[in-house]
């Protein structure tokens, strides 16, 4: 039987992993060991439904509902100073748990406080775009459509930002391999000679140490040398190879010797 | 060019040279090889160290233009993503005939350490390409040679182009 793999994740693993071997976790620790934290907090319960919350490498992390999102950011924005969302950006984690994870990352300038507000939506469902509050959000939540197709609603340009508009697949997701889908690998020459052209174009080459035995405009044998770009399909003459018969060193005498050449 | 050192005393005086149609073209577009201003990723950098004062591309005939349309040679540096590839094929062919392709670096002849969706594989996918520098990136020490080796393929080559041979993705 031919062995299971998981189409949900297509992404490169560790071919090896050690039995003993304790994944790092990042230590939470409660919000009410900040005083800031644990004020800001309770703002934000005031208004909606936290999920969780915790302070994780002395930032604090807040889980909100995805529908709250314009909500806290206002909120954070306009009361508690955090006047800059430096990234939005997703997590796949739809093999695990079926969602995606999105995050805001909001710094406070005058405090030097971050926050992270991160919040979960399932696959298809759309998330309010943050371009009103925050115009760092546009760039992002292109990002996010591109690498993700996680579409933001009421974005003023919601389109792809790194990849071709024509470009099949969110890179980004765990079902789309590194190397590319089908699409991907013939997307340039699609474009430029057409699908009928395929044929002469042939294949990309992945295998960086890939030889091509009959190709004799990119590769040669040694002892079987042929005229460039010539038909080898019936096979080569042997062309013997003479090495030079001068003496350079002589293995049966003592360690140090000269160049014997003259 | 000249087969025979001119000797302008005898002849009754005249200036005269014997040389073929071929050589002649050949001598004139081997020695003014004027490749596009094209950068694609850091060995763009090279190339331009390569046309700057201390490599000095300048003294070989080789002077950096800034339109496909005056240029003999792509020098195709850097990685080529996916997205950009149309683009290249179209500045390609805007270029007059008779044109070559210099690939220059890892990423462009293979597409190297990025073995990704969005890299093209090597740019002889879409351009047909006449010299291959490896390395990454190739000092100008490489992209100067690689120059003269183009000098030398021209040479070699018929002044009419229709008579060498043509590679499937020139005609394409």
């Amino acid at each position: 039987m031919r062995k299971y793999t998981p189409k949900d994740n297509v992404q490169g693993k560790a071919y090896y992993t050690d039995r003993f071997w304790v994944a790092p976790s990042v230590p939470r620790r409660d919000v009410s060991e900040d005083a800031h934290f644990s004020a800001l907090l309770e703002k934000i319960s005031e208004r909606v439904a936290v999920k969780d919350a915790y302070i994780q490498i002395g930032q604090m992390v807040v889980h909100i509902n995805p529908e709250d999102n314009i909500a806290v950011l206002t909120l954070v924005k306009e009361l508690c100073d955090y006047a800059m969302c430096t990234e939005i950006s997703a997590v796949d984690y739809l093999a695990q748990d079926g969602e995606f994870e999105i995050f805001y990352q909001m710094l406070n300038l005058k405090k030097a406080k971050r926050i992270r507000i991160v919040t979960r939506i399932k696959e298809g469902q759309a998330i309010e775009s943050a371009v009103p509050l925050f115009n760092s959000a546009n760039f992002a939540e292109r990002e996010m459509y591109d690498m993700f197709g996680i579409v933001a609603n009421n974005h003023p340009f919601m389109k792809r930002i790194l990849m071709p508009d024509d470009w099949e697949g969110h890179p980004l997701r765990k079902t789309y391999p590194l190397q590319g889908d089908e699409a991907a690998s013939w997307y340039e020459v699609d474009k430029i000679f057409g699908k009928e052209n395929r044929e002469a174009i042939g294949p990309e080459n992945r295998d960086p140490a890939r030889i091509d035995r009959y190709d004799t405009k990119r590769f040669s044998r040694v002892g079987y040398e042929v005229p460039f770009d010539a038909d080898v399909s019936a096979g080569e003459k042997k062309t013997e190879i003479a090495y030079s018969d001068t003496l350079l060193v002589n293995y049966n005498k003592s360690s140090k010797q000269l160049d014997e050449r003259r | 060019m000249a087969q025979h050192q001119v000797n302008y005393a005898s002849a009754a005086g005249l200036p005269v040279a014997l040389t073929s149609v071929d050589k002649l073209i050949n001598w004139g577009r081997s020695n003014s090889l004027w490749p596009m201003t094209y950068g694609l990723a850091c060995c763009a950098i090279e190339m331009m160290a390569t046309g700057a004062s201390r490599y000095d591309f300048d003294r070989m005939g080789t002077i950096f233009r800034a339109s496909p349309r005056q240029s003999d040679v792509m020098i195709l540096a850097g990685t080529l993503s996916k997205k950009h590839a149309e683009f290249t094929r179209r500045l390609y062919d805007q270029m007059m005939e008779p044109k070559w392709v210099i690939s220059m670096g890892s990423c462009a002849n293979t597409g190297g350490m990025f073995n990704t969706y969005s890299t093209v594989q090597g740019v002889d996918r879409i351009v047909p390409v006449d010299i291959y520098l490896p390395g990454c990136a190739p000092r100008p020490e490489t992209l100067q040679y690689a120059l003269m080796m183009l000098q030398t393929k021209i040479r070699k080559e018929s002044a009419d182009m229709n008579k060498n041979t043509k590679q499937n993705l020139r005609t394409l």
